[in-house]
């Protein structure tokens, strides 16, 4: 079966270079993952594919077919979910399903026939008479999810289709594309989250600037480009009682510990004794004996390393600082890929 | 690729101007009689109260005059406003273009289908005045219903040179302009409130190039039971205003969107 192939592809805005030569595939069945921080050149990369946005260089044939030139017919085949919610407003959600499947030609009595399965399938049941402004954004992003299957697609291209939902609708997006990919459909996916990412993509592409930087399975990936182990070291927080580390990773916790059982002293007063120092200090005087490499953002040192007994039993030692102790992720490499500066 | 290649649209404009049409059942009444209120006011006000004032005008007492001018205007209005403000809307605001266009309808078909409902939606406004000038007995023979077609290939002229503007307007603001400098001059020396035969030589050769004084020379001859002089001309003038409007407004809306 005829997917999606890219090669070559350059694209610029002026003096700008958006694209620099991508070239990939998708593979019958898999999910495909684009990250990349944001302008990236992920939606561009989807536009050029659709045949919205023509390439300065380059090949793509999207469902066998070459776009941009017969672009018409290869949308045909694919189903897509834009970044920007753009549901009709004048519509319920039964008509936005039904205008849409005229867009491709098909005969109202096939759509009307689809329409309860499709808004079943989003957790939309019931809903079909709701009025769009009226539907929570979560329901708002399956309805386009629904929307996007109408013409019962081969291909699905998700722009970024959990940004900005509640746990529980993410789980049930999640969930939907599993069973469409059990469906044997293909889906190119662009994220944020990497959690998402190496939760559903059998493969993946972290692009930075126009360019691919790392391509592979999430477990390539990871093993390619960064240590396995990740400790992240954290300040007291000033004289409060120790306990559990603030931030996302925490799910992933192995075991943390706080360094010291006792209260400690405010790390203002740390300094003074030797006993106690900040995260920051820590790094940059102490870590690099035992870590591949360290990175530092604000009260947190992230430290990369192969062998983490040594730091583990040092930090065991320590006041003053508490740690994380967990499996590299693709999060840790596409934070190394990309830098942690913020791009917008 | 050039963005100002020719045209290529397909049958699949048909699905986007049903999508415009069931949007605009869902609020046809109020719609109709919004687009009929305003002509009918100045045509009434302007008729009798002008002319009572006024014994003939062009042959005809003024209010029969001021019919077939009535008829083009608001089509023309019609036409322009949905071209223009809700186009803009379906274009930029409501994100309802980029949603089709993921869809395979190309923008070729998607400006199609605008035009054409912009031309069919004034087609209704026009004869809607239409029926009421007919019940007013200002109408003089059946040849009045040929004001149909004109007003349709009036209003496909109309829509198309309002999406040339849609497809440059920053924002809504920008409407403006185009009706300030270009809609109202040109009602005024297109004969629709008086005889272009009034205006300096100058004007009238102006006149004669705007499509709207090529519909009332179509629409006022049928209103009044004759046959138009020199029909084939004022056709192909409107048809050519139709044909080279929409391809240009296609290629600066290929440019806006397909970058
Ligand atoms: N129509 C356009 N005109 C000019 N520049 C554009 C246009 N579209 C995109 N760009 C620029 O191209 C770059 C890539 O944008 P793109 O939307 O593809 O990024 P992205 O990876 O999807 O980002 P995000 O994660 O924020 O959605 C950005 O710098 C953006 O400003
Ligand atoms: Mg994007």
């Amino acid at each position: 079966m005829d997917t999606l192939n890219v090669n070559g592809l350059a694209k610029s805005y002026g003096s700008t270079a958006v694209l620099q030569g991508l070239t990939f595939e998708l593979r019958p069945g898999e999910c495909y993952g684009l990250l990349g921080p944001n302008g990236a050149g992920k939606t561009t990369t989807l536009r050029c594919a659709l045949g919205l946005t023509a390439p300065d260089a380059g090949t793509i044939r999207l469902a066998g077919l070459p776009v941009p030139e017969r672009a018409r017919e290869a949308r045909s085949r694919v189903g897509i979910v834009p970044q920007m919610d753009n549901l009709d407003p004048d519509f319920t959600a039964a008509e936005n399903l039904l205008v849409y499947g005229r867009y491709f030609g098909l005969p109202d009595r096939a759509v009307h026939e689809r329409i309860p399965r499709l808004l079943e399938f989003a957790g939309l049941g019931g809903r079909a008479e709701a009025k769009i402004n009226t539907l929570s954004g979560g329901m708002k992003r399956r309805l386009t999810l629904a929307r996007a299957l109408v013409n019962d697609p081969d291909i699905l291209f998700l722009d970024e289709p959990t940004t900005g939902l509640d746990p529980q609708a993410r789980h049930l997006i999640w969930e939907r594309l599993k069973q469409l990919l059990a469906q044997g459909k293909t889906v190119l996916l662009t994220t944020h989250f990497m959690d998402e990412a190496e939760r559903l993509c059998h493969r993946l592409a972290i692009m930075d600037r126009g360019r691919f930087i790392a391509e592979g399975s999430p477990r390539e990936v990871i093993a390619a480009h960064i240590e396995p182990e990740v400790v992240e070291v954290y300040g007291e927080p000033g004289g409060a009682p120790a306990g559990p580390p603030q931030g996302g990773a925490a799910k992933d916790m192995e075991q943390a510990q706080p360094a010291n059982e006792q209260h400690p002293l405010p790390r203002e007063r740390g300094r003074g004794d030797g006993s106690l120092m900040s995260a920051a200090d820590w790094a940059r005087e102490e870590a690099a004996q035992f870590a591949t490499r360290v990175e530092v953002t604000g009260e947190t040192a992230f430290c990369y390393l192969t062998e983490s007994a040594p730091l583990l039993r040092h930090l065991a030692g320590r006041q003053g600082l508490r740690y994380l102790h967990r499996p590299a992720n693709l999060e840790d490499v596409f934070l190394k890929l990309t830098g942690r500066d913020l791009r917008d | 690729m050039n963005a100002f290649r020719p045209p290529s649209p397909s049958l699949r404009f048909i699905p986007v101007w049903r999508r415009n049409f069931l949007v605009w059942r869902k609020l046809a009444i109020p719609s109709v009689l919004g687009n009929l209120a305003d002509p009918m006011i100045y045509m009434l006000g302007l008729g009798y109260g002008l002319g009572a004032l006024l014994p003939e005008v062009g042959g005809v007492s003024y209010l029969a005059f001021l019919a077939a001018g009535t008829v083009c205007f608001s089509t023309m209005n019609a036409a322009t406003f949905e071209a223009l403000y809700s186009a803009f809307s379906r274009m930029q605001v409501q994100k309802t273009w980029e949603a089709i266009l993921n869809a395979p309808v190309a923008l070729d078909d998607l400006v199609l289908a605008e035009l054409v409902w912009a031309a069919s939606k004034a087609s209704l406004s026009g004869a809607a005045i239409l029926a009421v000038v007919a019940a007013l007995g200002l109408v003089s023979s059946p040849l009045a219903l040929w004001a149909l077609p004109v007003v349709f290939l009036a209003g496909l002229a109309f829509a198309a040179l309002g999406l040339i503007v849609t497809a440059l307007a920053p924002s809504y603001d920008f409407f403006m302009y185009y009706f300030t400098l270009i809609v109202t001059p040109m009602t005024l020396i297109s004969g629709v409130f008086f005889p272009v035969e009034q205006l300096p030589a100058a004007f009238q050769a102006l006149s004669s190039l705007l499509p709207l004084s090529h519909a009332v020379k179509l629409a006022r001859p049928l209103l009044l039971g004759e046959a138009p002089p020199a029909a084939a001309l004022h056709i192909a003038v409107l048809a050519g205003y139709a044909v080279t409007a929409f391809w240009l407004a296609l290629g600066l809306a290929r440019r806006r969107l397909l970058k």
